[in-house]
C-alpha cells in the first residue's frame, strides 16, 4: 500500500548527520507505552464493582496478556527482522491501541470474553511486538554500548506502569458517575494517548546505512572470548545449546524476582507490622517497582564493562545470599535491612531482562538478534505462570500444616536461593557458539538476511 | 555522553539538536512525572 510505504524498511535508513541519541527515545515511546500493562491492576477493583466479575476471573486478562507477549515475540521476531523496526512498531501501536478499544467494547456490552480478547489477546499481541521492535535496531546503533542501550529501552517498559497507574486513576476519577467506574471511557482515552505518544516512535526510528559505526569508534582486534563477529540465523540458534542455557538463566532469573514480588506487599506486613500497615507496605511495592526499574539500565550498562556472563554470575551469587538472608532480617527486626535486601534483588530481576539482549548479541550477533530475543521471551512466559504457582503453593502448604504465617516464607526464600544455584550453573555452562552454526548468506542492506526465493535454501544449510 | 550533549561539528545542525533535544522531552516529561508519583508514594513507608 502507497500510503503505508513510510513504514518501509527502505525508507527507514538514517541521513548523514543523524544523531543516534534520539534512537532510545524512539524506543523508549514504545516501551514506555507497553509498560502499562503493570498497572493493569488498578482496574481490577472499579471492574468488579462495576460489572460484578470476580477479581480472580479479572486477573486473567494479565496474564492472557503476557502469554500472548511471549507467544508475538517468539512468532512475529523473524517477521520484524525482515521488514524493520518502523513497520513493526506500528503495527505494535495499532494492536496495543487496539486492544483498548476492543476491551472497552467489551466492558460497555458486559462481555468478559470481548475484553479478553481486547486488552489480553490483542493487547497482548501489541506488547509482544512493541517489546522486541527496538531491540535490534539499538544494538546496530550502539556497538560500542549495546547493554546500556537496550537497558535503556527496557527501562522503560520497567517505568510503563509508573505513569499509567497514576494516569489510569485520574481518568478514571474524571470519568466516573453514579452509574459507572468510567472504566470504558478511561480505556478509550488511553488507545488515543498511547497511539499518539507510540507513533513519536515510529517516525523517529532508524536504521544505520551499511557499514557505519560511531565516530571515533572501531570495533576491538580481538573482541572478548563469548563475544562473536559472526551471525546466527534464529532457527539455527535455537538449536544450539547456548540459547536454552540463557532461556533456563532468564526463566530461573525470573521466577525467583516475579515469586517475591507479588508477595512483597503482604510478607513486609506480616513479618514486621503484624499486618496493619497497607500504606507502608504500598510505598514498599513501589519502591521496589523503582528498584526493577533503574536496576534494568544500571545491570546492563555495568554488563558493557564486565561482560555479560559476569553480570549473570553476580545476580545469581549476589540473589541466593540475599534470598538466604532475607529470613535472618526478621529475627533481627531490622525493616532497613530487608528492604535493602530486596532493593537489590529485584534491581537483578529488572537486570536480567534487560541484560539478555546485549548476551544474545554477543553470542549470536546483531542479524537476528531481535527475533532470537522474542523467541527466549517464552522463558518469561513460562515463570510467569510457574513463579506465582511455586510461592503461593509452598506457602499455602506450610500454614496449612500449622506453620505461623510470618514464618511461611523463609522455605520460599531458601526455594529460590536453590533456582538461582541452578541458573547459576547454566550461566557458567555458556561457551562461544560452535562455528558450524553462523550464517554464511548474504546480507541486505540494514542487516536483514537475504530473501531466498521460495523453495529454496539458504547458503550454510539454514532453512529460512 | 559527551555526544550527546554536543554532537560532532559536522551535523551539529540547528534543526537535528532541535529534534534530539525535543525527542528527549517527549519521552522524559512523562517519566518524571511517572517516577515523581513513585517516589511519593515510597516515602510513605516511613511513616
Amino acid at each position: 500500500m502507497a500510503l503505508l510505504s513510510f513504514l518501509d524498511r527502505e525508507r527507514t535508513i538514517a541521513h548523514p548527520g543523524y544523531n543516534r541519541w534520539r534512537i532510545p527515545t524512539a524506543a523508549l515511546s514504545i516501551h514506555l507505552a507497553i509498560g502499562q500493562a503493570y498497572a493493569f491492576s488498578v482496574f481490577n477493583l472499579p471492574l468488579s464493582k462495576q460489572e460484578g466479575w470476580k477479581l480472580s476471573t479479572i486477573g486473567w486478562v494479565f496474564s492472557i496478556a503476557i502469554v500472548f507477549l511471549g507467544v508475538s515475540a517468539a512468532l512475529f521476531g523473524k517477521w520484524l527482522e525482515r521488514v524493520g523496526p518502523r513497520r513493526a512498531m506500528f503495527a505494535a501501536a495499532c494492536c496495543f491501541a487496539g486492544g483498548f478499544l476492543v476491551g472497552a467494547l467489551g466492558i460497555t456490552v458486559h462481555s468478559f470474553p470481548i475484553l479478553l480478547l481486547g486488552y489480553g489477546v490483542l493487547g497482548g499481541f501489541g506488547l509482544g511486538l512493541g517489546y522486541i521492535s527496538p531491540v535490534s535496531t539499538l544494538i546496530k546503533w550502539f556497538p560500542d554500548r549495546p547493554g546500556m542501550a537496550t537497558g535503556m529501552a527496557i527501562m522503560g517498559f520497567g517505568g510503563g506502569a509508573m505513569i499509567a497507574s497514576p494516569l489510569s486513576v485520574g481518568l478514571m476519577n474524571h470519568y466516573r458517575t453514579a452509574t459507572s467506574q468510567g472504566v470504558a471511557p478511561t480505556f478509550v482515552s488511553l488507545a488515543v494517548l498511547y497511539f499518539i505518544f507510540m507513533m513519536f516512535g515510529v517516525f523517529t526510528v532508524r536504521l544505520p546505512r551499511d557499514g557505519w559505526k560511531p565516530v571515533g569508534w572501531t570495533p576491538p582486534a580481538r573482541p572478548p572470548k563469548l563475544v562473536t563477529t559472526a551471525n546466527v540465523e534464529v532457527n539455527e540458534a535455537m538449536r544450539t545449546p547456548q540459547f536454552w542455557l540463557l532461556w533456563w538463566v532468564l526463566c530461573l532469573n525470573v521466577t525467583a524476582g516475579i515469586g517475591v514480588l507479588g508477595q512483597a506487599s503482604p510478607m513486609i506486613q506480616e513479618i514486621f507490622f503484624g499486618g496493619n500497615r497497607p500504606l507502608a507496605a504500598a510505598g514498599f511495592v513501589s519502591l521496589l517497582s523503582l528498584a526493577n526499574m533503574t536496576g534494568r539500565f544500571g545491570w546492563a550498562s555495568l554488563s558493557d564493562v564486565i561482560g555479560r556472563k559476569a553480570t549473570y554470575t553476580t545476580f545469581f551469587v549476589l540473589g541466593m545470599a540475599l534470598y538466604a538472608f532475607v529470613p535472618h532480617t526478621g529475627q533481627l527486626h531490622s525493616v532497613a535491612l530487608f528492604v535493602i535486601a530486596f532493593v537489590i534483588i529485584l534491581s537483578m530481576y529488572g537486570g536480567g531482562f534487560s541484560t539478555v539482549p546485549a548476551y544474545l548479541k554477543d553470542l549470536f550477533g546483531t542479524m537476528q538478534v531481535g527475533a532470537i530475543h522474542g523467541r527466549l521471551l517464552t522463558a518469561w512466559s513460562a515463570a510467569g505462570i510457574f513463579g506465582p504457582m511455586l510461592v503461593n503453593y509452598i506457602r499455602e502448604y506450610q500454614i496449612d500444616h500449622g506453620v505461623a504465617k510470618a514464618d511461611a516464607y523463609s522455605v520460599t526464600m531458601y526455594l529460590m536461593a536453590c533456582l538461582l544455584l541452578v541458573g547459576l550453573i547454566c550461566n557458567l555452562l555458556v561457551r562461544p557458539v560452535d562455528p558450524k552454526h553462523y550464517y554464511t548468506g548474504e546480507i541486505e542492506p540494514g542487516g536483514a538476511p537475504a530473501r531466498q526465493p521460495l523453495g529454496g535454501a539458504m547458503p550454510g544449510g539454514v532453512n529460512a | 555522553m559527551p555526544e550527546l550533549m554536543n554532537a560532532p561539528a559536522d551535523r551539529a545542525t540547528t534543526g537535528e539538536a532541535a529534534k534530539l533535544w525535543l525527542s528527549w522531552l517527549w519521552v522524559g516529561i512523562p517519566g518524571v512525572w511517572g517516577v515523581y508519583h513513585v517516589v511519593v508514594d515510597a516515602l510513605k513507608i516511613f511513616k
